[in-house]
């Protein structure tokens, strides 16, 4: 990057003689604007619109179909209705928190962008410590919610609020440790250097390497939706208790960078799955050109990313909430112990087999497709149970 | 709880109003909650926001014009209070229902507890968190809309029933289509609880929350599913049997705690799911073995039943309702009154209510079957 | 047993208290002394052979001259009902509650005294339960007359009718 902007710099393209470091922070700013505004906020949109769409298929309706083709532009739609709302401050509100309290949340989704290894070379910022910055800087949603549950002056609020830091601080630690596993095999904390160390045939993903990192990505990944207030652990906004939890008070575009938060949460967390347990951005060689392999590689990550995020709705549809002491339990007493022995049992293996065991990636791998079948055979066979005829030709 | 530890810390109570408008209560109810955290020290409910003088108005528009008011009582569970006012009436004066017509009014009283019981499963589930089952079990509930609309032409507000029997008789070809929907309903049945009442969230959720043993129940006048859960076996449709089920076999479900202890809100939920299965057995015998027959009797239109007061009661989807006419001998009647299941299970709530947490309350609500519009008439 | 057979054996255990039986159809019910409530349901509770361990329903009644609250029992254990009535002066109704024995009273004696107005000495939280706190007057006495304004929203309206129909009285 840098010897990209040194050779703009030289051919004249800023005027004579600027100030080295004002051109760097301007083309990084320049570039985070349009990473940030043109992918991550319209992502979080349209994942609002697919997420209406899936919920739909699984409730047996059909989502937003107005609005475009199929419904596609909905969240514009719905961006656009939330801006020109009224903003309404409650009286007895802290305003200047109350105002601050959603761009603390945003920021929290937002910067993690900046390690989201797309491809090889599309990498806003390849830091030597990418994982390390990324847990830190998902931690200040917890600030800023609790912010909002406080500022808001309503007890419900807080409430929600609480909870919901409770709950992020809490997971924060089964997924903290989650995480370790893979360092320890890696030795490094560079999202790229993690990807290069994996291949892309499925047998020789960090998920497939060893049972611990099996077992340490599913606690991670259930983890991340704790963090990210999905379902089953969405009871900081749970609706039919809190009204909206922490952000019951807010309106209009306020109310709207919560929930792009919480969506954009989503790809961030499985950005982070994707790159330390499915081989991140590897895709098969096919081609010695680099873009064409460039391409491949982010359709590679996309997919595997994109594929999280279609779960994390999936489980959103199907289960229900759990309940603040269970949740609280379920974490430190079942999540933190599992994660403590994953993290233990990969330094061993680690110890054991320093290059890797490629008998245990085969084993796993084939445990892990076998699982796969058996879950759709389990859906053909209620499919076939609930006679779907019925649902086309009702009664009348 | 810091108290004792830590005398210096200052804890305090928040109390907090879980309002009229919310998007979990059943209705229109308000509860005043002063909690210590999340702990709830005593929920206390405040009913009458639905209040619209039923009982009063009856005295106005005489026993036949009383009907449709009937509807609006329980609005979800309509047929039971049709069934419930028309058989006062008939108790009062005498008259027989011809058996055709009890059949009718079984039926449609079936379908519409099958119906009732599918909105109150969704709702659990949704007060859980859990959207999906909401809209499941709405999808099967339509199916039965759509039976019933073609069969008195209304989806909710029936007003089927007349003294003296049904309005108008099953349509041509309803059988068939009551019965193929009987048949898509049994695995529905199995898929729902498949997909929601054994998972192991909704079942952390329910089991254990507010258990109510038999004793209790009684006391506080408990009744139907409620009452069941907490072990009584009684069913007013079996030992007190009114209309024609006494020509029915079928089991009345009793609450076994086997997620939990007896009693408890898995109980009352899985009794609702116990129910429905009844309930389609019912169906199917009653649909198979009609009899002939008109099925309305004659009720001169100045309907004056000799004076005098009668009480009958009407196992209705929530639990039985007691209605209790006085009748003066004029054209409109003395005094109506009808105390509902709701009303009663409302009153346990402030009790139960202590040492719950928030989320519980609601579950407990849920659990209960607890409508606005039975308790505020 | 019977609900007859019931009111013989409160007649042949109170006596005096136990005011008259009457054989109405469809439903019997008995007529008992409101100072002798407590005790009557109590018998009627505790005694093994009648066993009412539910108020199925309590019902407040205004008749012209007098008010009456009725109360409907029931057995779970033996599978049978009885009726008790107690008549009360119209102003000033007051009786013993029986929330004391019966959980399920303290709500209904809740609704009947605020839809009645009779005064249940001993309730634990008597207060209006289903019209708001503030309202005057007992709304299902036979005399009852709707205020015309509720803390300045009025209750009453013309009818829309006539309303619609104004345009054709044309003064002649």
């Amino acid at each position: 990057m840098q010897n990209w902007i040194n050779r703009l710099i030289a051919a004249g393209e800023f005027g004579k003689n600027p100030p080295r470091d004002l051109v760097y922070a301007a083309v990084i700013f320049g570039l985070s604007a349009v990473v940030f505004l043109g992918v991550a906020f319209p992502f979080a949109g349209i994942v609002s619109w697919v997420e209406r769409r899936v919920w739909a298929r699984i409730q047996s309706r059909v989502g937003p179909n107005r609005v475009g083709p199929n419904g596609s532009l909905q969240w514009l739609a719905d961006g656009a209705k939330h801006v020109l709302k009224e903003d309404i401050i409650p009286d007895e509100a802290d305003a200047r928190l109350f105002k601050l309290a959603p761009y603390l949340v945003v920021l929290g989704f937002v910067l993690p962008w900046a390690v989201m290894p797309f491809s090889s070379a599309l990498i806003l910022a390849d830091l030597n410590v990418g994982v390390l910055y990324f847990t830190a800087i998902t931690a200040l949603t917890v600030v800023g919610v609790l912010m909002a549950g406080w500022a808001s002056d309503n007890k419900w609020s807080l409430i929600g609020g609480i909870r919901s830091a409770a709950q992020i601080i809490s997971y924060e630690i089964p997924a903290g440790m989650s995480i370790f596993p893979v360092v320890l095999i890696t030795g490094t904390l560079s999202m790229q250097g993690i990807i290069r160390a994996q291949e892309w045939e499925p047998y020789h993903w960090f998920l497939f390497s060893n049972p611990f990192c099996f077992v340490a990505a599913i606690v991670l990944y259930i983890s991340a939706l704790a963090e990210g207030n999905r379902t089953p652990f969405d009871l900081p906004e749970a609706e039919s208790e809190l009204v909206a939890g922490f952000a019951t008070e807010y309106s209009g575009m306020r109310y709207l960078l919560f929930f792009f938060a919480e969506w954009g949460n989503m790809f961030i967390a499985g950005g982070l799955i994707t790159t330390l347990y499915l081989g991140g951005w590897q895709a098969p060689g096919l081609s010695a050109s680099p873009l064409v392999m460039n391409v491949l590689q982010l359709l590679s990550f996309n997919i595997k990313v994109l594929f999280l995020v279609f779960t994390s709705m999936w489980v959103r549809a199907t289960l229900p909430r759990v309940r603040i002491d269970q949740m609280m339990s379920l974490c430190w007493k079942f999540f933190v112990p599992i994660a403590f022995i994953n993290m233990i049992g990969t330094a061993v293996w680690v110890a054991l087999w320093p290059d890797g065991n490629p008998v245990a990636g085969y084993v796993m791998f084939a445990l892990g497709v076998a699982i796969a079948l058996l879950f759709i055979q389990r859906v053909m066979y209620y499919l076939k149970r609930s006679r779907m005829e019925m649902y086309l030709h009702p009664t009348i | 709880m810091s108290d004792a530890t830590e005398p210096t810390l200052r804890t305090e109570e928040m109390t907090l109003n879980m309002g009229p408008q919310h998007p979990s209560t059943h209705g229109v109810l308000r509860f005043v909650i002063r909690a210590d955290g999340e702990v709830m020290r005593e929920a206390v409910p405040d009913v009458g926001y639905l209040h619209r003088s039923i009982e009063k108005i009856a005295e106005k528009v005489g026993y036949h014009g009383f009907m449709p008011y009937t509807d609006r009582v329980d609005y979800v569970c309509a047929m039971f209070t049709n069934q419930g006012w028309g058989m006062a009436c008939e108790k009062l004066a005498g008259i027989e229902v011809p058996r055709r017509g009890e059949y009718c009014r079984v039926i449609s009283t079936e379908f519409n507890r099958i119906a009732s019981h599918l909105l109150t499963v969704g709702l659990m589930g949704m007060d859980i968190g859990a959207m999906t089952p909401f809209l499941h079990a709405l999808r099967e509930r339509e199916m039965i809309n759509d039976l019933i609309e073609e069969l008195c032409g209304a989806r909710l507000t029936f007003n089927y029933m007349r003294i003296g029997g049904v309005a108008w008789d099953l349509p041509p070809g309803w059988r068939e289509k009551a019965l193929a929907y009987l048949d898509h309903l049994d695995p529905i049945l199995e898929e729902y609880n498949a997909l929601f009442s054994y998972n192991k969230i909704c079942i952390q959720r329910l089991a254990n929350v507010a258990p109510i043993s038999a004793e209790e129940a009684i006391n506080y006048n408990l009744v139907g599913p409620n009452l069941r859960a907490c072990g009584v076996k009684w069913d007013v449709r079996k030992d007190m049997a009114y209309s024609a089920y006494a020509d029915f076999e079928f089991d009345v479900p009793t609450g076994r705690g086997q997620w939990g202890t007896i009693g408890d809100s898995m109980d009352r939920y899985m009794m609702r799911i116990y129910e429905m299965k009844e309930s389609a057995k019912i169906l199917r015998q009653a649909l198979t073995r009609m009899p002939d027959g008109p099925v309305l009797a004659k009720v001169v239109r100045n309907f004056r039943p000799p004076a005098g007061e009668c009480q009958v009661r009407v196992e209705s989807a929530r639990g039985d309702q007691g209605w209790y006419v006085v009748s003066d001998g004029s054209g409109y009647p003395w005094r109506v009154h009808v105390r509902t299941g709701s009303f009663a299970a409302m009153g346990i709530i402030q009790k139960l209510s202590r040492g719950l947490m928030i989320a519980d309350l609601v579950v407990l609500i849920a659990s209960l079957d607890v409508i606005a519009p039975e308790i505020d008439r | 047993m019977e609900p007859l057979r019931i009111y013989e054996r409160l007649k042949e255990r109170f006596g005096e208290r136990v005011l008259e039986t009457i054989e109405k159809k469809p439903d019997p019910f008995v007529l008992v002394d409101p100072d002798a409530l407590i005790e009557i349901c109590r018998y009627l509770r505790e005694d093994p052979e009648l066993a009412m361990d539910c108020l199925s329903n309590e019902t407040g009644v205004d008749y012209k001259d007098h008010v009456e609250v009725v109360y409907h029992l029931f057995s779970y254990g033996h599978r049978h009902g009885a009726v008790l009535k107690i008549k009360l002066p119209r102003e000033e109704p007051r009786v013993a509650t029986v929330e004391g024995i019966w959980k399920s009273a303290n709500w209904m004696e809740r609704e009947i005294f605020d839809l009645v107005g009779v005064n249940f000495e001993g309730h634990s939280d008597l207060r209006r339960i289903l019209m708001p706190e503030d309202w005057p007057g007992h709304p299902l006495r036979k005399d009852f007359v709707e205020p015309q304004e509720y803390h300045g929203i009025s209750t009453v309206r013309e009818s829309p009718i006539v309303r619609l129909d104004s345009h054709k009285k044309k003064p002649a």
